[in-house]
């Protein structure tokens, strides 16, 4: 492990200690996580006394009776179709304004921007209360739009930023160009910036997917129907009607992330890229 | 860089294109912006607004709030114990970010910024934590320090201990937490700076390994320094997540035992939202917002002036 090294010592202290931290590292993180899933396959007894190692008797029936049940599927399913709503309607509500932001001077353009980027400074949860009141107003409460919404509108601050800063690098030029030969900026949009910007909007979806698939506090206060339950809500109530048969609840959490780390493992580079955004300023 | 409405520099067919243009101009920004704005308006700024006007009523969130109590929403937050315990909370929080989250993200980030077998492998797994739900998180670790079936008691059994109820003590509840929270969120601090490494201008340390200095020396003068910009930027990001964090608090502790581990806005739930206390809540809410704001604008105006 040593690193590119060109004059490698047989033995070199700062090497191991190295490697030594790395693992030390590697074993907090990981030791939790495999407990999870390899829990899942235990007895609530055999839990009891061997939480860290193998299972002598693999429990297969712990997952098979959550994947077979309708609630995963009913969670999985609510989590899915807001999550998609809040993506669907950022990426179009976002980059509509990124481009007026980005490509069309006018008078107030600055000032408008500014605007929107107050919305990096506060959480939602500051203003949760209003917020289930106009919710409720507008009968939105205990629909997938009611807790949508509110997330598209926390999240515009960051994508619009994102979006404009990429929309900027497209040579102004080319939309010069297109204006002169009797193309519509809508058709610029539409047929120019949204497909050069494909990376952006992988970018920009990702985060907002993360954001609403992982969100808790939202939906705790938007909606009251069971059965309109994504799953950070329905894995609490879960918790609650088995709270100490850990083997289940540990089948069931695993089932629960699976999606996000099969997402994680496919769209790597977009959900680093996004997630560290903020690292660099719009 | 030229504009729509430069007219210096025009072509003769530039300015023959001009008045549909503007047009075209015009249709853009009537269709495109108002969406952004309106959602924005509706649902981000106008319920803080509403946030500041509730404060001043005791009010249950049903019909037209009328009994106006002016500022004592305020005075009845700021008599709370469990709102100071709350504020520590976020301090702490805050506080062990800074002295153990950032120095190890920073030191694994050195070492993973360089290429080896299993560099790459080793910051995925680091960076896990952070994309798993705070929800979920919060489970695994509630199941971790379980007095009964969870990994912390099984290693206090092997060497014969009585396993403790770390998340039910008053004691220990809020460093069960604090370990969740380095858990979780030190694998983005350390992808910050590992950007950060990256783009870093190799010849500036190579310049200075010629010049004589050791590996440390370089280190601590010339790669920390310039990393100075994205330490700012992951500190900032610490105290922002310290003080809206919530979801990995309710699986965890729900802000007990006796209010021991609750966070701003775990506090903001419990007291205001779960009893629907809307004035009262708003005024946690709005003090929330004032502590986010000022913070938000000292912050970039002391530490960020040039980014």
């Amino acid at each position: 492990m040593s690193s590119t090294g060109t004059s490698r010592a047989p033995f070199d202290p700062a090497a191991l200690f190295k490697a030594l931290f790395l693992a030390a590292v590697a074993v907090f993180v990981l030791v939790p996580l495999l407990a999870t899933v390899l829990g899942g396959f235990k007895s609530l007894g055999e839990l009891r006394v061997n939480p860290f190692g193998l299972p002598q008797h693999w429990e297969w029936q712990n997952y098979a009776d959550i994947l077979f049940s309708a609630r995963y599927w009913q969670l999985l399913r609510n989590s899915l179709a807001i999550s998609t709503l809040a993506v669907t309607l950022t990426l179009i509500v976002a980059s509509m304004a990124a481009f007026a932001f980005a490509h069309v001077r006018f008078y107030g353009s600055s000032m408008l921007l500014s605007y929107l980027t107050l919305g990096l400074l506060f959480p939602a949860a500051t203003a949760v209360l209003p917020l289930f009141i106009k919710v409720r107003d507008l009968g939105l409460l205990d629909t997938y739009f009611g807790v949508a919404l509110p997330q598209v509108a926390f999240s515009l601050a960051m994508s619009v930023l994102l979006l404009r800063r990429f929309f900027k690098d497209i040579p102004y030029e080319l939309l010069e160009a297109a204006l002169v030969d009797g193309c519509s900026y809508i058709k610029f949009f539409r047929y120019v910036t949204l497909p050069l910007s494909r990376p952006i909007l992988a970018t920009v979806g990702t985060i907002t997917f993360v954001n609403s698939w992982n969100a808790y506090l939202l939906p705790l206060v938007m909606l009251n129907t069971d059965a309109l339950y994504p799953w950070p809500l329905g894995i609490m109530v879960y918790q609650g009607e088995y709270s100490s048969e850990w083997h289940l609840i540990l089948a069931f959490i695993t089932l629960t992330i699976l999606p996000t780390i099969i997402l994680f493992l496919l769209a790597q580079k977009h959900i680093v890229a996004g997630l560290t955004a903020g690292a660099v300023k719009g | 860089m030229v504009s729509a409405i430069d007219v210096a520099g025009e072509t003769p067919s530039q300015a023959a294109v001009r008045g549909p243009r503007w047009d075209g101009r015009f249709t853009v920004l009537i269709l495109f912006l108002p969406p952004a704005l309106l959602l924005f308006t509706l649902f981000v700024v106008v319920p803080i607004g509403e946030a500041a006007w509730y404060s001043a009523f005791n009010w249950n969130g049903f019909g037209k709030p009328t009994n106006w109590i002016g500022l004592d929403n305020y005075r009845f937050v700021l008599e709370t114990r469990a709102f100071w315990l709350a504020l520590r909370n976020n301090g702490l929080i805050i506080a062990v970010s800074l002295a153990v989250q950032l120095p190890l993200a920073l030191a694994l980030a050195l070492m993973l910024a360089e290429r080896f077998r299993g560099a790459v492998a080793l910051r995925m797994l680091f960076f896990m934590p952070y994309i798993l739900a705070e929800i979920a998180t919060g489970l695994i670790f509630s199941f971790v320090y379980d007095g009964d079936y969870g990994l912390v008691a099984s290693i206090w059994r092997t060497f014969g201990a009585e396993p403790p109820h770390l998340l039910a003590s008053t004691d220990t509840a809020m460093l069960a937490v604090l370990i969740v929270i380095v858990w979780k969120y030190f694998g983005f601090h350390m992808m910050l700076f590992i950007a950060a490494l990256q783009s870093l201008d190799k010849s500036l340390v190579e310049a200075a390994r010629i010049d004589g200095a050791t590996r440390t020396q370089t280190l601590r003068h010339v790669v920390v320094p310039l990393l100075y910009p994205t330490i700012r930027l992951s500190v900032f990001f610490a105290i922002v997540g310290s003080l809206q964090l919530f979801d990995l608090v309710m699986p965890l502790t729900r802000g007990g035992p006796a209010d021991s581990s609750n966070t701003m806005v775990s506090f903001l739930y419990n007291n205001g939202i779960s009893r629907m206390r809307v004035g009262y809540g708003s005024a946690i809410g709005v003090i929330l917002f004032m502590i986010c704001v000022t913070f938000a604008f000292t912050y970039k105006r002391w530490f960020m002036r040039d980014e």
